[in-house]
């Protein structure tokens, strides 16, 4: 165990904002559990009571009759967001006067930095070159979460659960946003950040980072495991093997997604359906090409002369 | 030439000049003993009262007795605080609801703009003097490294903050009907946010800054069509010099125009983007009907089912 190498990646003064980023994450995860659950219990409640639901003011916090259902913004929102302000401004004004920014040496386009890591919000799209091409970790990657993100509102048709918390209301957009963030964009960060070491080798944390470690690892290609030699075969054997995941992925998705959310497949149009099905299944790929390359050291699934997946 | 006989003669006419002189000077004398104080004591009742004054009733167009009118007056005839309505639902102050995380951006935005035109006084953004510029403020400047420090550090915090309020806001359901659109203009912030910490991590001219960028922009060479390593880029004819990387850092390589256009996106370009997407974003907010919750929850057997 080595406490020196754990303690300077973990002090490091860029890696402090991901240290933070941890706690915070749980604590606004336990936040909004904690309100998701009380309303859930509240709808069970009222759901199962008609008449309780006629006259509930149907949230989870006190409310008596003969409260006011307004209060004025001066001051009783102005004084929090005063509070705020101020709070945050101790607290960057404490962060700066006991943490330095950090300055490495000059610029020097011949002196490597090993490892060469991005800015820490961006370690993940880096973590995602081991298992991709530049072009999709880079750039078709960004490309889909931020198209993926904006087509939400139009393709989430589930009228429930807008303006309060719910788990119960909305399993599927839940579990499906927390997969996104939580596992596939902050602990690819974390791993990014806290795991890679020189030449982007896997060094578990409190292990030396050893500069001249080599690894001997025979990455394969699945259609060399299949023993197809063609270009021509290699290029249909990878568009057969990417258009079945996305066919077969497809139905199973399709099974489960009919059943266990029957309304909200009726009520999607084709197009919204479509689209809900490609991000996910493109969202899904993305653990199961790196599974593939960590249990089984496979590199490329298709193979063309233009492009490789 | 004739005598003139007039009362105001020659000699008369100067002599009653003189008179009604003294006579104006002693009365302007007097007035000065009598009306003078008499002023003074009058200016003194009205600074008792400051905002009568004309100079004070000019600026705040209301009054500041603690009624309700005032209250609302208070938030909806300022400029700044006009973004609010001037009553809300007594939950929607809760903080456990809304985390404050967009607002926390907001400030933060506000903070990095204040450090970042004080940050720009000292710094040029040139090969020769770049890293210099951040060593002289590290340590000669007054403040300079608290300054630098400040700026980094809020600009982390933003990413964060921005990431929170995302996460939020899709856990509240609030993208929802009628607030698709404003989730959109949400997720444009939240690039522009990244692009504009990114674009400043090259300012300092060191190797961080240098290979963080470098590691960033060589993801551009990949990108499909257009850049000289992504698919179908060479089949277009892109190379080294006329692809989108070479547009990104105005040359093949990360060096002086690199800098320099990553200083001026950094600076002006990204910002005035940003606050034209953030004056958009906090005007939808009110229309689409202001903050989304906490709303009563809806139970499944109440949903109506849209004719098709």
């Amino acid at each position: 165990m080595d406490w020196k190498q754990l303690w300077e990646i973990l002090s490091a003064p860029d890696n402090v904002p991901i240290i933070a980023m941890i706690p915070l994450l749980a604590f606004y995860i336990y936040l909004a559990w904690k309100q998701a659950h009380a309303n859930d219990v509240l709808i069970e409640q009222l759901a199962g009571d008609a008449a309780l639901a006629k006259t509930h003011h149907r949230k989870a916090w006190p409310f008596k009759a003969g409260w006011a259902k307004e209060v004025h913004v001066w001051p009783f929102l102005l004084r929090i967001e005063f509070l705020a302000a101020i709070i945050v401004t101790i607290i960057l004004m404490v962060w700066s006067i006991t943490l330095n920014a950090p300055l490495e040496e000059p610029a020097n386009p011949n002196l490597t930095m090993n490892p060469a890591k991005a800015p820490w919000y961006f370690l993940g799209l880096q973590e995602m070159l081991v298992y991709f091409d530049p072009w999709i970790a880079g750039v078709v990657m960004p490309t889909l979460i931020i198209f993926g993100l904006m087509v939400i509102p139009y393709i989430d048709t589930n009228p429930l659960g807008a303006g309060y918390y719910t788990w119960k209301q909305r399993k599927f957009a839940i579990g499906t946003f927390l997969f996104g963030f939580i596992i596939l964009w902050v602990s690819m960060i974390f791993i990014g950040t806290f795991i890679r070491g020189p030449g982007w080798q896997w060094f578990w944390p409190g292990q030396t980072w050893d500069h001249n470690r080599l690894i001997y690892e025979v990455n394969r290609d699945l259609p060399d495991i299949f023993g197809i030699t063609s270009n021509l075969g290699k290029g249909i054997f990878g568009a057969v093997v990417v258009g079945g995941f996305f066919a077969i992925g497809g139905m199973l998705v399709h099974a489960f997604f009919r059943r266990h959310n029957a309304r909200d497949f009726k009520r999607m149009s084709l197009l919204q359906y479509s689209i809900m099905m490609t991000f996910f299944l493109t969202m899904l790929g993305l653990p199961i090409k790196m599974l593939l390359r960590l249990l089984f050291h496979i590199k490329y699934v298709w193979i063309t002369p233009w492009f490789n997946v | 030439m004739p005598e003139e006989k007039t009362p105001n003669g020659k000699n008369g006419k100067s002599a009653g000049l003189v008179e009604r002189l003294k006579a104006g000077v002693k009365e302007d004398l007097e007035s000065l003993k009598t009306d003078l104080p008499a002023k003074a004591k009058e200016q003194v009742e009205i600074l008792k009262k400051p905002t009568k004054t004309q100079v004070y009733t000019s600026i705040f167009r209301h009054k500041h007795d603690d009624t309700p009118r005032n209250r609302a007056l208070g938030v909806l005839s300022n400029v700044f605080l006009h973004l609010h309505p001037a009553k809300i639902n007594r939950d929607a102050v809760r903080y456990s609801y809304t985390w404050g995380m967009g607002g926390i951006t907001f400030y933060l935005f506000i903070v990095l703009t204040l450090t970042g035109v004080m940050l720009m006084f000292y710094y040029h953004p040139s090969k020769v003097q770049a890293f210099r510029d951040v060593l002289y403020l590290e340590h000669d400047v007054p403040f300079g490294k608290l300054l630098r420090n400040m700026h980094r550090w809020a600009a982390h915090l933003m990413v964060i903050a921005v990431e929170l309020h995302m996460f939020r806001v899709f856990l509240t359901g609030s993208y929802k009907k009628p607030r698709e659109f404003n989730w959109n203009v949400g997720v444009i912030l939240l690039v522009l946010t990244l692009l504009l910490s990114f674009t400043g991590y090259l300012l300092p001219d060191d190797q961080l800054g240098f290979w963080a960028v470098t590691v960033g922009t060589n993801m551009a060479r990949a990108t499909p069509l257009l850049g000289h390593e992504g698919p179908f880029g060479q089949q277009l004819g892109m190379t080294p010099y006329n692809d989108v990387r070479f547009g990104l850092l105005g040359g093949s390589i990360v060096d002086a125009n690199a800098l320099l256009r990553s200083y001026i996106w950094h600076c002006i370009g990204i910002p005035i983007i940003a606050s034209i997407f953030m004056v958009l974003h906090f005007w939808r907010v009110r229309k689409d009907g202001g903050i989304s919750g906490p709303a009563p929850v809806v139970l499944d057997s109440e949903v109506k089912e849209a004719k098709k």
